[in-house]
């Protein structure tokens, strides 16, 4: 209990709950799994399942679900050191007191109560626990019924719980909702672009980056975003080579056009730089793989720049450089794939599949 | 990997201010790489005998503590009052992963509490009188399937469930988890694989399915949750093994996927769930699960590979879209059953049962042997669980899938489910081989097959 908070009273000691019977969850003679529920949560409980069965829509049943979903929250300090440890692990397909949530959203149709209210609820339960699929999709449906006025709202609430988790993947849904269901596209390009730079490794930034380039009505889509998108993601990968995130980003900017992406330069030649600085090469070798996979004919530039990687052992296959055009690309994917099994050694057996599955106009 | 992973942690090297990814994900590599350098340091013989010590599964501490579970479970797990289905199945599975099983009372009692949490109007609720929830019925129903016999399996309401199923369909394709519920793919998987397990999956339920799961293949490759999220673990094995069982898969990147999945294994030898991220031990099944799924796929994955090649040998723009571009909201549905053996219009029935009684192709994709020892020494809990990563605490859910994921490890050269592995693919002494199972549904292998006697020849 917070200090100066009320002492709470148990249900059945107040008088507005009195003409209530609470319901016992009829668990059976031997149930299995059985949860120790304290008193104070097995009444809350209790009581929740019968005025949810006699379908009670009324003021004191919405203050009833506030109160149950507040015992998940870890909001009650008699719970709290308990509470913390476990709702790290709540899990992909669990839901939390999903009846009480579905009450509730009935509840407040009924009762018709101030829906910005209702925002102001959800984000001090969010603050105890805001990994619960039902809170964000509770938070959804509040934010819809309120329509277009809710905007800045659930832009501000989901901001202050990436600030302190830049990764939260409900938060991120919810957001990309909020932009295609209420709009404020107009700043989240910057939004994205700041957080990268707090963090370039942040792949679910990434993720929104590609986002907003592709579905905002602000910036005319993929195509019209490429090149200044290309410049950015160059830059970053030059920063920190052995960044995934920016890799795949790169690879996205073509998505459905990988003539271009074969063809434009840029893309080549960064792989290039990286290749010879001759640390952190991973991600350019494998595009290279796969650009000479779709057709790209390496140089001889790059041919020097993977022989110079070669491993003394490996320098014993593939003596003939002097073939001709196509034989000599597949060498050189050869080598590559060779030289990837050395220096990636927990994808060897990924590599090795590779070299057995290229293209014989490689 | 010693070298590379010392280069790469080098604090020297380090730029002077590391973001909150590099600074967590070289804290947790720190971690990892002092247990591994515990063993690699020991010298000769007694390297042996302690390496093997610590490579054995605690199958006794396991069972143990699952089924302490079973029986009693403190306050702290009132969070998951909504979910004691998954509770079950985590320790149920758990426990035939391990080749064990509980006394018939402890059964019959799991029957009857499960019969509780079935609502009148078909599903399984997360608990006795709760609101049915298509996850919980995945739950319940592998539940129902790994305890097997008469008793168990026809407890399972299948006309019910099946119109409750129908009730959480969405024009779109997608699944509701409950009703009014949100929507995405995991809500596809746990309606499609129980639908697909219980015999009553059928155009209805299949109808668009594809579309919405193929509009959360993400530029990555990976599959996200809904539509423009993030790559994710999860929601790829569940995007995945969805597509296999309504026969769709080929609409899928699958050069993409696969690139994407294999990338989640990481130094630490154990898999992340996104980009970037940190390791965990469940992806040993996500990720693991989605890459075994996959190896299964090399004809289909093949056949992409070459017409993607010979179309930009061609270098026909046009035709290169139609190719390439298949998570667009307007992909043709040309091929659409291409992915299957049959070609008749029903044969999405018989995809489960098939899919693992065909002989493996491939070998595996992703290192077998290094995710085993991620799960054997820092996932597993010498007194019993298994976890996240260390430092983290034991808890069902982990123990379920990091055993699900090992069970994949050590069956994962073998060309049929039946071959038990070579002693040199189980790391550890041969003690510690599992139960293999059927990937698709992560059901105990003996255990599906008696459920697909039950609910398909008796139909």
């Amino acid at each position: 209990m917070k200090e100066g908070e009320q002492q709470r009273v148990p249900l059945r000691e107040r008088a507005e709950w009195s003409d209530v019977t609470p319901l016992p969850q009829n668990d059976g003679p031997n149930p299995v799994v059985p949860i120790q529920y304290t008193e104070d949560f097995s009444q809350v409980m209790d009581y929740f399942r019968a005025v949810y069965l006699a379908d009670e829509r009324s003021p004191r049943a919405l203050a009833l679900t506030a109160e149950a979903v507040q015992f998940n929250s870890g909001n009650y300090t008699v719970c709290q050191v308990r509470i913390k440890c476990f709702r790290l692990h709540l899990f992909l397909f669990i839901s939390s007191l999903l009846q009480v949530w579905h009450f509730r959203r009935l509840l407040l149709e009924s009762l018709k109560v101030d829906l910005n209210a209702e925002l102001d609820f959800v984000e001090r339960m969010a603050a105890g626990n805001s990994k619960n699929y039902q809170m964000w999709h509770h938070r959804r449906w509040v934010a819809e019924k309120l329509g277009p006025e809710a905007r800045k709202n659930e832009l501000e609430f989901t901001k202050k719980i990436l600030s302190v988790d830049a990764k939260h993947y409900h938060a991120w849904s919810h957001r990309q909702w909020v932009l295609q269901a209420l709009g404020g596209w107009e700043d989240e390009l910057n939004y994205c672009t700041e957080l990268l730079k707090e963090d370039i490794f942040n792949n679910s930034a990434w993720n929104q980056r590609y986002f907003v380039i592709t579905r905002s009505p602000f910036l005319g889509g993929l195509k019209a975003m490429r090149e200044s998108e290309v410049l950015y993601t160059i830059e970053a990968i030059i920063a920190y080579p052995e960044n995934e995130s920016s890799w795949r980003y790169l690879r996205g900017l073509y998505k459905g056009e990988t003539t271009s992406w074969v063809n434009d330069p840029q893309v080549s030649s960064v792989c290039l730089k990286i290749l010879r600085t001759k640390s952190n090469y991973v991600f350019a070798l494998s595009t290279i793989l796969d650009l000479i996979c779709f057709g790209y004919l390496p140089n001889e530039d790059f041919r020097d720049a993977i022989d110079a990687l070669k491993t003394a052992d490996m320098d014993k296959q593939n003596l003939d450089d002097n073939e001709k055009g196509e034989q000599q690309n597949l060498n050189i994917a050869q080598n590559i794939c060779s030289i990837l099994e050395q220096v990636d050694p927990i994808r060897t057996n990924y590599w090795i599949w590779r070299k057995s599955r290229l293209p014989l106009s490689a | 990997m010693s070298e590379e992973s010392e280069r790469d942690t080098n604090p020297a090297a380090a730029p002077p201010c590391p973001t909150v990814s590099q600074r967590d994900q070289w804290m947790v590599e720190s971690q990892v790489f002092q247990i591994y350098q515990l063993f690699a340091t020991i010298p000769g013989s007694a390297q042996n005998l302690m390496y093997l010590s610590q490579l054995e599964l605690q199958r006794d501490n396991h069972m143990q503590y699952l089924s302490k579970g079973l029986r009693h479970l403190s306050s702290a797990f009132s969070v998951l009052d909504a979910n004691r289905p998954w509770l079950c199945y985590w320790i149920f599975h758990s426990i035939a992963l391990l080749g064990e099983s509980v006394d018939d009372e402890l059964e019959d009692n799991t029957i009857d509490f499960l019969n509780r949490c079935q609502d009148p109007n078909g599903g399984y609720a997360g608990g006795p009188g709760q609101m049915p929830h298509i996850a919980t019925t995945y739950a319940a129903v592998n539940t129902l399937i790994t305890l097997g016999g008469q008793k168990s399996l026809a407890s399972i309401n299948r006309d019910k469930l099946y119109g409750f199923l129908r009730r959480m369909k969405q024009s779109n394709g997608g699944f509701r988890m409950h009703d009014e519920g949100e929507i995405d793919v995991r809500a596809c998987y746990t309606a499609i694989s129980v639908a697909s397990v219980l015999n009553i999956l059928d155009d209805e339920l299949i109808k668009n399915v594809g579309d919405y799961i193929l509009s959360c293949q993400t530029y990555e490759g990976g599959i996200a949750g809904e539509p423009g999220s993030e790559a994710h673990g999860g929601y790829t094995f569940c995007g995945l093994a969805t597509m296999i069982l309504i026969g769709e898969v080929n609409r899928l990147d699958l050069p993409r996927l696969v690139e994407w999945a294999v990338f989640r294994q990481g130094k630490e030898c154990g898999f992340q769930g996104r980009t970037n991220k940190l390791v965990d031990g469940c992806y040993s099944f996500w990720q693991g699960g989605a890459v075994a799924l996959l190896q299964r796929l090399s004809s289909i994955i093949n056949k992409q590979m070459e017409e993607a090649s010979q179309t930009f040998t061609i270098s026909d723009v046009s035709e290169a879209k139609e190719s390439l571009d298949g998570t667009s909201s307007h992909a043709t549905c040309h091929g659409k059953h291409e992915g299957t053996s049959q070609s008749c219009s029903a044969d999405y029935k018989s995809i489960g049962y098939n899919f693992i009684n065909e002989w493996r192709a491939q070998e595996p994709l992703f290192h077998s042997i290094a995710l085993q020892q991620y799960i054997l020494l820092c996932a597993q809990e010498q007194a019993g669980g298994l976890r996240d990563k260390p430092g983290k605490r034991r808890d069902h859910y982990h123990t379920c899938y990091c055993l699900s994921g090992l069970s994949l490890c050590q069956y994962s050269w073998s060309k049929h489910p039946d071959s038990p592995p070579l002693p040199n693919l189980v790391l550890g002494p041969y003690s510690n081989l599992l139960e293999p199972i059927h990937p698709l549904f992560n059901v105990v292998l003996e255990r599906y097959r008696e459920a697909h006697v039950f609910f398909f020849t008796e139909s």
